[in-house]
This record gives structure tokens, C-alpha cells and sequence, in this order.
């Protein structure tokens, strides 16, 4: 069975999707990357969509399931990259992914994870960033 | 209003969604329809290509390229022989789901196209028809 | 209309022209300004020629059947590039009637002394040229219809434009109403400049919108919510007192949004959301010992 490769990069871990995910994909790599985050107790995780044109209210709800279950694991999930017609259809359609931060690119991305986490470490509380 | 290409498509397991979706694709550059009207046309597909599969097992698309006015888009036809809709203004209602899901497949979808028809019986099945013009908002 | 009368038509062809052509050239109304004799001459042979290779006794009264396709194809393209060559509708119209009149004109020197041929004939020619008319009318004002269509396409594209204010910072004044159609083009030039430029923040100016009811509201919002999904931060500026009375008295829910009512403050906050400073520097002028 396929399976999305997912990277790891000091605390954080790394996701790429390339292909349409059809719906046992999608749960998988949703398995895969909880796993995942356990066993080398991650801090961040970064999906880069920027390759995907189709975001449906499945695959919505996959990301903001996977920002919800990291977040309970004590690690912060960012959305990166999404393509502008992306982004105005999920607004058409309702979803706004209220709980998933989102950045513009992998790097701000980064940006954003490593503020996050620095934030969460010396308990400061005044954020900019969060979409919430 | 014309009929310019039709054909047919069985949808009857998860990975004939990505095939749909690009069939859908091709359509719509064949006709030249913006990058942005092809993500909003795919998607709404996509949500009642799901729901498909996931209350009646799936089911049996129209795709065709039509004409009205000197203007083209896409009609897509949805036939399932599921269990049907027994009150069709709830589920078109935000946020109402039978299954799991968010409740965003139906009206979503509506506000995806241009044109939104559905038709259900309890018992017999669901029709489902939409329409994206190529330049309509 | 019997076929006798239709054949001597048919017949009389060029002397039909020469008779159009000066009804025509006698009106006080024919614009050589817009389009010379020569070209006139053209189109009204062109159109003659169809219409009477056309005409039978059968198809005269259905100007909707098959038959008609060519004449009525000629006749759209006539009124359509008149349209559009700002003919007035009256003189689009003359055009058509003009032909009318030839025709029974040519009609009643032939028939004088036939009076029931003559009525005959009569009434076929005038209910056919009225259904050419309509035809010419429909055309012509769905010529002009794709005038305006084209022009506020012009129109919507040329008024968003997205400025780079900063590193980092773009800026969107919206000038006059906005509704869906806008909404959607805003949205796309926004979200497209923002990955283009790698901006984090983006500021919506409505200073330029006259009001802002719930509908307006909500296509604000939806652009906003776009552009966090993408991962930028939107500030909706240029928020009039009249604007923030309306919007609290309608309901309408800003809050988890950040608005200002300048785009001078807006630039400000901005600047503190990327952490920079902008400083007053003490110069050391030399004028200004």
C-alpha cells in the first residue's frame, strides 16, 4: 500500500503530499504521523500542501484532526503553502480550519514553529500568530 | 440549452474518485474554465462523489459539456440507488450530518456551482445535478 | 404568398438591390460616417442574395424554421457589428424596413392589376420582414450587452490593485462597491500577490467603499479567512464612523478581526507584527547649524 513519506528534522517532523490523497491514504498518513509523533516525541508538525489542488471537507477535516490530536501530544501542527483557489473554495465551502495555524511556506513555517515552541518553553502568552 | 460531449462514469470504490476528479479536470480545460472555477467545481464533485460512496455504495455519474446562451460549463449528474433523503431542507442545512462527517458535503457543494438541483426518494435513491458556467461566479 | 410572385422576386433580384440601395441612400438618417456605401452595398447584397435563394412558399410564414438559418445568421452578424459600430438602434432598424419597403414596391409595379396576388403578397412580406426585425433588435441588443460585459471585466481589473507597501506588507484599497463577482477578483489578486511578494501581512483598505451592509461584512470576512488559510494575517483598514455605526447596528460580529481605522494605524500595526521601528533620526544638517 502507499504511504506518505514523512521527514524528521530535529524536533520537528515533516510532511510533503504530492499525490491526490484518496480517503485510506489520507487516514493513514493521519495514523502514521500521530505514531510518529510519539515515538520521537516531536515538538512541531509541518504539512506542505503546496502541491495539492483539491482540498475537500474529508481532507479538511483530516488536517484539523491532525492539528487536534498533536496538539493534545504537546506538539504544534502548521499547514503550509496552500494554493490561493485552494484557499478561497474551502472559505466557500464553510471551512475555515479554525484550529490549524497556518504559514505561507515551509520556511515561515518553520519561523512560526520554532516562535511557538520558544513561546511555550519560557510561558510567554502573547501571541500574533495564532489563527484562533 | 445543448449537449456538446457526455459520457459516463461508475463509481463504485475509493480510488475512482481521484479517476473522476481528473476526468472532471480534463472537462474543464477543455473548455477553458479558470484555475479558480476548476478547484470550486472539483471540490463540490468531490463532496457528492463522496457522499456516494459512503450512504448508497456507490453510484453511476453524467458528465457533459453544455451550452446555453453562447455560454459553456459543465453539468454533472449524480445517480445513486442508496437509501435516499428523507427530509432534504435539513440536509441541506450547515452542519447537519447523518454520518461522522461536518456536515458540509450538500450545502457546501451548493455553494461551489452555479446551478444545484437534488432529487431523493426514501428507498429508491438520489439525483444530484450541478452546474458550473465557465465564467459564472 | 404564391409561387408566381416569390419567382418574379426572385427574378427581379438586381432590380430589388438597385431599389433598396436608393431607399436607403435617400434616408436622411445613413451614416457614411460609420460605414462607407461600398461596404453598405456589400452587406445588403449579401443578405438579399440569402433571403430569396431561401424563400419558398412553404417557409415564408416560419422565419424560426432550418431554412432561415443563413439569412437569420447573416442578419445577427449585421446587427451585431452595427452594435458595436454604435449604430443607433432606429438606424439598425431602418436597415431591415428599408428592404420592406423595396420589396413592395417592386411587388405593385408588377401586380396593379391583380389586386388579390398584390394583397397576398403584401401581408407574407410584411409578416416576414417583422420577424427579420425582431431577429435584428434581439441581436443588436445582445451585441451592446457584450459591450458592457466586456467593459466592466475591464473595469473590475483594472480597480484592485495590490500595492507592496513593505517588506512583507501588501496593501489593497477597494474602491466602490463590493459584491460577489468583486469579492472573488479581490480575492484572487490578494492571495495571488501575497504568495508572489512571501508577505505575512496584507491590509484591506475601505475607505473607498460608499457602504458596508451585512452582505459587503460578509464578503469581507470571507477574504479575510482566505487569506489565514494561506498563513497571512489581514487587517481590515479606512473604517468609517458612519461604517462602525452601520456595522454594530446591523450585528455584524468584526471582533476576531483586526480593523483600524486608518491605513496609516494599520501600517503601524503591521509594522509591530513584523517587529520593526520606525524612528524620527536627528540628522546632522549642515544648513541647519
Amino acid at each position: 500500500m502507499d504511504r506518505i513519506p514523512i521527514l524528521k528534522m530535529g524536533h520537528f517532523l515533516l510532511v510533503t503530499i504530492q499525490v491526490d490523497l484518496y480517503d485510506r491514504l489520507a487516514l493513514s498518513l493521519e495514523n502514521d504521523l500521530i505514531n510518529m509523533v510519539s515515538q520521537v516525541d516531536a515538538k512541531g508538525v509541518l504539512i506542505d500542501i503546496s502541491a495539492v489542488s483539491i482540498v475537500d471537507s474529508f481532507m479538511g477535516r483530516i488536517l484539523g484532526n491532525i492539528a487536534s490530536m498533536t496538539k493534545i501530544m504537546d506538539a504544534e501542527t502548521v499547514v503550509v503553502g496552500m494554493q490561493p483557489a485552494v484557499a478561497i473554495t474551502l472559505v466557500e465551502l464553510g471551512l475555515t480550519l479554525s484550529g490549524v495555524h497556518t504559514a505561507l511556506n515551509v520556511e515561515k513555517g518553520m519561523e512560526l514553529l520554532q516562535k511557538r515552541i520558544g513561546k511555550d518553553q519560557t510561558g510567554e502568552e502573547e501571541d500574533y500568530d495564532s489563527n484562533d | 440549452m445543448i449537449v456538446m460531449t457526455k459520457e459516463s462514469l461508475q463509481i463504485l470504490k475509493e480510488q475512482d474518485v481521484i479517476l473522476f476528479r481528473n476526468r472532471v479536470k480534463e472537462f474543464a480545460t477543455k473548455i477553458g474554465m479558470s484555475l479558480l472555477n476548476q478547484t470550486k467545481l472539483i471540490t463540490a464533485a468531490s463532496e457528492l462523489v463522496r457522499n456516494m460512496l459512503k450512504y448508497a455504495n456507490g453510484g453511476v455519474v453524467i458528465l457533459e459539456i453544455i451550452g446555453k446562451d453562447r455560454v459553456t460549463g459543465i453539468r454533472l449528474t449524480f445517480t445513486d440507488k442508496g437509501p435516499g433523503i428523507a427530509d432534504i431542507r435539513l440536509a441541506m442545512k450547515d452542519g447537519y450530518s447523518t454520518g461522522k462527517s461536518l456536515g458540509l458535503g450538500l450545502p457546501g457543494a451548493k455553494r461551489l456551482v452555479n446551478e444545484f438541483d437534488i432529487k431523493s426518494e426514501v428507498g429508491k435513491g438520489t439525483t444530484v445535478t450541478i452546474i458550473r458556467w465557465k465564467n459564472g461566479i | 404568398m404564391k409561387n408566381q410572385s416569390l419567382k418574379f422576386l426572385q427574378k427581379s433580384k438586381k432590380h430589388l438591390l438597385e431599389t433598396w440601395m436608393s431607399n436607403q441612400m435617400e434616408d436622411q438618417a445613413l451614416r457614411e460616417d460609420l460605414m462607407s456605401n461600398d461596404e453598405l452595398r456589400n452587406q445588403s447584397d449579401e443578405l438579399l442574395t440569402a433571403l430569396l435563394k431561401t424563400l419558398n412558399s412553404d417557409n415564408i410564414d416560419n422565419t424560426q424554421s432550418k431554412d432561415f438559418e443563413q439569412v437569420s445568421g447573416i442578419l445577427s452578424d449585421i446587427s451585431v457589428s452595427r452594435a458595436r459600430h454604435g449604430f443607433s438602434p432606429r438606424e439598425t432598424a431602418q436597415f431591415v424596413l428599408s428592404l420592406k419597403q423595396a420589396l413592395t414596391q417592386t411587388l405593385e409595379k408588377e401586380y396593379t392589376d391583380d389586386p388579390k396576388v398584390l394583397l397576398d403578397s403584401y401581408i407574407a412580406i410584411n409578416k416576414l420582414i417583422d420577424s427579420l426585425n425582431i431577429i435584428t433588435f434581439e441581436t443588436f441588443i445582445k451585441g451592446r450587452e457584450e459591450v458592457i460585459i466586456r467593459q466592466t471585466d475591464e473595469m473590475n481589473e483594472i480597480s484592485t490593485p495590490v500595492i507592496r507597501v513593505w517588506e512583507g506588507v501588501v496593501a489593497l484599497p477597494i474602491i466602490g462597491t463590493l459584491d460577489s463577482m468583486r469579492t472573488q477578483i479581490v480575492m484572487e489578486n490578494l492571495l495571488q500577490e501575497i504568495v508572489n511578494t512571501g508577505s505575512t501581512i496584507a491590509i484591506l483598505d475601505i475607505s473607498g467603499v460608499p457602504a458596508v451592509d451585512s452582505l459587503v461584512a460578509q464578503h469581507l470576512l470571507k477574504t479575510v479567512s482566505a487569506t489565514r488559510l494561506m498563513g497571512a494575517e489581514c487587517i481590515i483598514s479606512g473604517i468609517r464612523p458612519e461604517i462602525a455605526q452601520t456595522i454594530v447596528h446591523l450585528g455584524i460580529d468584526l471582533s476576531h478581526i483586526k480593523t483600524k481605522a486608518s491605513l496609516a494605524s494599520a501600517l503601524k500595526l503591521a509594522f509591530s507584527m513584523l517587529n520593526v521601528e520606525v524612528k524620527r533620526v536627528e540628522k546632522n544638517r549642515q544648513n541647519n547649524g
